[in-house]
């Protein structure tokens, strides 16, 4: 599917994407993306055709840990701030469509199948909300109540098909799918998945999705297509009784993880990647790494998998070769990488550097950086391709 | 020879003066260090408890959050973490005078990123 390209004739007053012409070029938004700047509380939006920054949208609140949503026009990035901000950008106009603070402390969100919700996945109060794309308004909430008067902390929302969500309450060791096929009456299923899920992600047909346990070695696995078989526990004893590292970062989860009828887990509290046939959803091999790994990116194609690590080894980033099975490359961006975003078709990637204050781009092919931007503290770099992708 | 009882009394005093002052130099870093404490709190602890401390995965980091809590025992948590949680020691990157600045200065509310006290 083709991401819709669309016409705006955007005013001049407001343009900040065309150049200020009388009669503006109109342009597509299938190669924009945000990038976090979260000491100032801004977003860069930036094109990955030209690789530079076309604007800076200020006032979003604390954006420590923000997490970027597309509508699937990708047109506007929903942007949920660790303070509970929801902020609807537009990224054709490069300003605030709507702004609302719906908690008091927020991990991230996503957008339903049909483009018509906007879900935000909470800390406190611990819980889903559900709003309308265009509108924010509030049409329902989900609190992760698990035991009378106890919530918990809600981590990896995923978006499914059939307008439902998935997610892991980290408290309560459970999963949770909520179908939202009418918005304001939400219905849950629970599950019980395993000791304190740190996150999650679906994979990129929407069947499975997979939570991280912090509390166990393995991941709990839910087949959304046999809910009735419950949850499986995958990779059990992936550390064997071995003491794991102390762990100061999470790792992240999500749908990038899976490419070529496997999927590449970060090991918690291991120096190691974790590789398993999506068939059989059996280990076939492990990977040692430079540290612990954080995110375990696939190239679009499938062929390399790039690798960023946790405080204090986060000056590095590896590069694996899926055939080899093996390290084939270490790069160093600059200090404090926190995250990596592959242009969609995988040409390039987008390396932040916190405290550097640039974002470089490399070409995969030669691994050599092919351009830097400049940016204040940046954390998340996010593609408007997500809008287009199950489970982002 | 045995020194006069007063002596021994103005020298016991002396060095326990000096004592009291090395280890007030101690407890507090040099303002470099102090800036770099200040930004791991800010960005390394705050991954859990949030670049602003106001808590994430974990609990909040606020003067209000930590006012009942015995200063010995949130050292020690520092320093060595709290197993069966997510919290990890964090000895290798800093002493314990200075894990001890930390939990003193999140009670009094914590210096901005960039800042010493």
């Amino acid at each position: 599917m083709k991401l819709a390209r669309l016409l705006f004739a955007v005013p001049c007053a407001a343009l900040l994407l065309a150049g200020c012409a009388s009669n503006p070029a109109p342009r597509g938004t299938g190669d924009l993306g945000l990038i976090i700047e979260r000491a100032n509380g801004q977003v860069a939006v930036v094109s990955h055709t030209t690789r530079e920054r076309l604007a800076t949208v200020p006032g979003l609140g604390d954006l420590s840990h923000a997490h970027v949503t597309y509508s699937r026009d990708g047109r506007y990035g929903y942007v949920f701030g660790r303070d509970g901000g929801l902020t609807k950008v537009d990224l054709l106009r490069a300003r605030i469509d709507r702004r609302i603070i719906q908690a008091g402390n927020s991990i991230g969100g996503s957008i339903s199948q049909d483009g018509r919700l906007v879900v935000a996945q909470n800390y406190d109060p611990g819980g889903i909300k559900v709003f309308d794309a265009d509108t924010l308004e509030q049409l329902s909430e989900v609190p992760a109540e698990y035991a009378p008067g106890q919530r918990a902390k809600v981590v990896g929302l995923a978006d499914l098909p059939g307008q439902r969500f998935a997610y892991a309450l980290f408290e309560a060791g459970e999963i949770w799918v909520t179908d939202l096929s009418d918005p304001r009456k939400p219905r849950t299923q629970r599950f019980t998945a395993g000791r304190q899920p740190y996150d999650a992600l679906v994979t990129p047909d929407g069947r499975h999705f997979i939570a991280g346990l912090f509390g166990e070695d393995g991941l709990a696995m839910l087949d959304i297509w046999h809910k009735e078989r419950g949850v499986q526990k995958i990779l059990a004893g992936y550390g064997k009784g071995e003491e794991a590292l102390p762990v100061y970062k999470m790792p992240h989860l999500r749908g990038w993880a899976v490419a070529g009828g496997h999927a590449y887990l970060p090991a918690i509290g291991r120096h190691e990647v974790l590789v398993v046939d999506t068939r059989t959803w059996q280990e076939v091999a492990r990977i040692p790494v430079h540290s612990q790994p954080v995110f375990v990116m696939a190239r679009p194609d499938g062929r390399q998998v790039w690798v960023n690590f946790a405080f204090p080894d986060n000056a590095k980033v590896q590069v694996i070769d899926t055939q080899e099975r093996r390290v084939i490359d270490t790069l160093e961006p600059g200090r404090a990488v926190l995250h990596m975003e592959f242009t969609p078709r995988g040409e390039a990637v987008w390396v932040s550097s916190r405290d550097d204050n640039k974002v470089v781009v490399y070409d995969t092919e030669t691994r050599k950086p092919v351009a830097e931007l400049p940016a204040a503290h940046p954390s998340g770099i996010f593609f408007t391709s997500r809008a287009v992708r199950i489970g982002f | 020879m045995k020194p006069p009882p007063l002596l021994v009394h103005v020298a016991v005093l002396l060095g326990a003066a000096f004592a009291a002052a090395y280890a007030a130099a101690a407890a507090d870093p040099q303002p470099t260090r102090q800036r770099e404490l200040v930004s791991m709190v800010r960005q390394d602890c705050g991954s859990c408890h949030g670049l602003t401390l106001a808590g994430g995965l974990g609990p909040a980091l606020l003067p209000h959050a930590l006012a009942e809590k015995p200063v010995d025992s949130m050292v020690a948590t520092v320093m060595n973490g709290r197993p069966g949680t997510a919290m990890p020691g964090w000895s290798r990157f800093m002493s314990e005078p200075e894990a001890e600045w930390v939990v003193r200065e999140l009670m009094r509310g914590f210096p901005a990123a960039g800042e010493a006290r």
